[in-house]
């Protein structure tokens, strides 16, 4: 989800949309060069902002009690990577992360179907689903912590019990925005149910499964990086807390930084991989196109 | 007539039927972590009516609405801003994409460093996780602003102020709407995470501070009351949207749909895109 696709043409603005008046050789060598211009602006963006944080802990306008300058975190950053500590704490973020994501949607996908294909069933677990979706899964945590111990089967079943809403709800979604036409045409070649199901509820209810995926993947980390800075079971949150009572500040804020590029590093594979299996689904070739 | 009874009370079937399932099975089980209802709610009557509503509940609330109402400030004012302009749209998107992918909870040490364990700390938390939802939807609302109304208001000579006010944020209201009821929930679960570290009170404090003192059904009622706490916010919320965006349903012809269909989910209203959703 960027906030720009570099290959954007603003046909919006009133401008003509450069591709579609001239001729391809030029159209493509201007399209090139915005994509040169766009990456251009990308790169000034996140310099100035660590320019900016670096001359104001420098200068003295961020205290350097709190914030080191820039340069001394990703000097840490640096060593940790080199080291093997920190994969290993990464490793144990993702682990938990993985068990959740995976058994929310072994759960939640075939329950979505079921709930989906059957409106009886929809109505009847409504009010469950509308009243456990709202509630803040961070208030579980002592329940969990009680139940399950500081550790990864905590982890685990927050997880499992907060992506398990969304996933349910966009395959619910999903299995009930089939084309109707398409549907009916189905049952009227006679194709057995179990066809219907593959052939047509399946794929036709595919992007919105994958949107849930990706945002229960973003919830799931969350959610397991709260679990270990709050009731410190093993993992990056952790670290990041021993780093600050330890006032090891740079390497504090190398930790979040390595955090933040895990989220990031997820959520564009999830989008990747979303973009490849789904290719042939308008959703995205609209998107290709727009 | 009967037939909506009827589907009302087979909506209500299997919460209650759950809630006597559970109520039969702790009353047999006896167990330590999972006290029978009964048990619950006297707890719950003694400690929220209305002894700690004013130590816990209302502090929490105002930390909460401090950084939501900052939050949709902020993400409003920046995404016309950076849906306008786009060299400082395309300037920004990879910190956006990084500070969004960002884990809120972890930059609370960061936070208590800066503010100190006092309210400030918590509302930014809030803050840092709640903003982006309304970024990315003002972005794309503004950006998908009918461009024939925006060249006919250049036309008319109408100043930027009121293109702003009277076509620009009417145009993005829809997604805007869409990104706050993301980001409420987003502020709701830093609320509680936030007054998990370094509080003195809130109710994420209350639960923890239950939960480490083993008093078990004290946790369960906090817990409840945050569920319920979810619950209501939300429902405001979709009142609130309902009638801020009656123009657009009705100009959609969405108006008719008061009762949701039976088998659609009542919170996924027809959107083309799934919304852009985020934790």
């Amino acid at each position: 989800m960027s906030l720009d696709g570099a290959a954007t043409i603003d046909a919006r603005r009133g401008t003509p949309a450069a591709g579609a008046r001239l001729p391809p050789g030029r159209a493509g060598r201007l399209l090139a060069s915005r994509r040169v211009r766009d990456l251009g602006l990308k790169v000034s963006g996140v310099l100035t902002v660590l320019l900016a944080l670096e001359l104001c802990s420098r200068v003295g306008l961020l205290s350097r009690d709190w914030f080191p300058p820039v340069t001394d975190t990703y000097a840490e950053l640096f060593r940790l990577g080199m080291g093997r500590p920190l994969w290993v704490e990464i490793g144990r973020t993702l682990n938990g992360w993985a068990i959740g994501l995976a058994l929310a949607t072994l759960l939640a996908v075939p329950f979505g179907i079921l709930l989906g294909s059957s409106p009886a069933a929809y109505r009847m677990s409504r009010v469950v689903i509308e009243f456990c979706r709202p509630v803040p899964s961070v208030a579980l945590i002592p329940l969990a912590v009680l139940v399950y111990g500081v550790g990864l089967e905590m982890k685990v079943f927050l997880i499992v019990f907060v992506t398990f809403w969304p996933i349910l709800l966009q395959v619910v979604y999903g299995v009930t925005d089939v084309d109707p036409v398409v549907r009916d045409t189905a049952r009227a070649y006679g194709l057995p149910a179990h066809a219907r199901f593959f052939r047509i509820t399946l794929p036709s209810a595919a992007p919105y499964i994958a949107t849930g995926l990706r945002i229960a993947a973003a919830i799931a980390l969350v959610l397991a990086v709260t679990a270990e800075l709050v009731v410190g079971a093993p993992g990056l949150g952790q670290s990041i807390v021993v780093a600050q009572s330890n006032a090891q500040l740079p390497r504090m804020y190398a930790l979040i930084i390595v955090t933040g590029l895990v989220g990031w590093v997820l959520n564009m594979a999830f989008q990747a991989v979303e973009r490849r299996l789904l290719r042939w689904h308008p959703s995205q070739r609209q998107e290709e196109s727009r | 007539m009967s037939r909506r009874v009827l589907g009302f009370l087979l909506e209500l079937a299997l919460p209650a039927a759950l809630l006597i399932g559970y109520g039969l099975w702790a009353h047999r089980a006896g167990s330590f972590y999972f006290p029978p209802l009964d048990e619950i709610f006297r707890y719950f009557r003694e400690l929220w009516l209305f002894d700690r509503v004013g130590s816990d509940l209302l502090p929490s609330l105002a930390r909460m609405l401090a950084g939501y109402a900052a939050s949709v400030v902020i993400g409003v004012g920046l995404g016309l801003l950076l849906g306008m302009y786009r060299p400082l749209r395309v300037a920004a998107e990879p910190v956006v994409e990084f500070l969004r992918a960002l884990p809120a909870p972890a930059l609370i040490p960061f936070s208590l460093l800066m503010f100190g364990a006092g309210n400030a700390s918590k509302v930014f938390v809030i803050v840092l996780g709640a903003v982006w939802p309304i970024l990315l939807n003002t972005i794309d609302g503004v950006r998908g602003v009918d461009p024939q109304a925006l060249d006919m208001a250049r036309a008319h000579r109408i100043p930027p102020g009121a293109r702003i006010v009277r076509i620009i944020l009417p145009g993005a209201g829809p997604r805007v709407f869409a990104g706050m009821r993301t980001s409420l929930a987003i502020a709701i679960i830093l609320m509680v995470v936030s007054e998990m570290v370094a509080s003195s009170n809130g109710l994420g404090y209350f639960v923890l501070e239950q939960q480490r003192s083993f008093a078990i059904p004290e946790m369960w009622t906090g817990i409840i009351l945050l569920g319920v706490l979810g619950f209501v916010l939300n429902w405001i919320f979709l009142r609130v949207e309902r009638r801020v965006l009656r123009w657009h349903r009705g100009a959609r012809g969405l108006l008719a749909e008061h009762e949701p269909a039976a088998g659609a989910p009542s919170s996924l209203k027809k959107t083309p895109t799934p919304e852009k959703s985020d934790a």
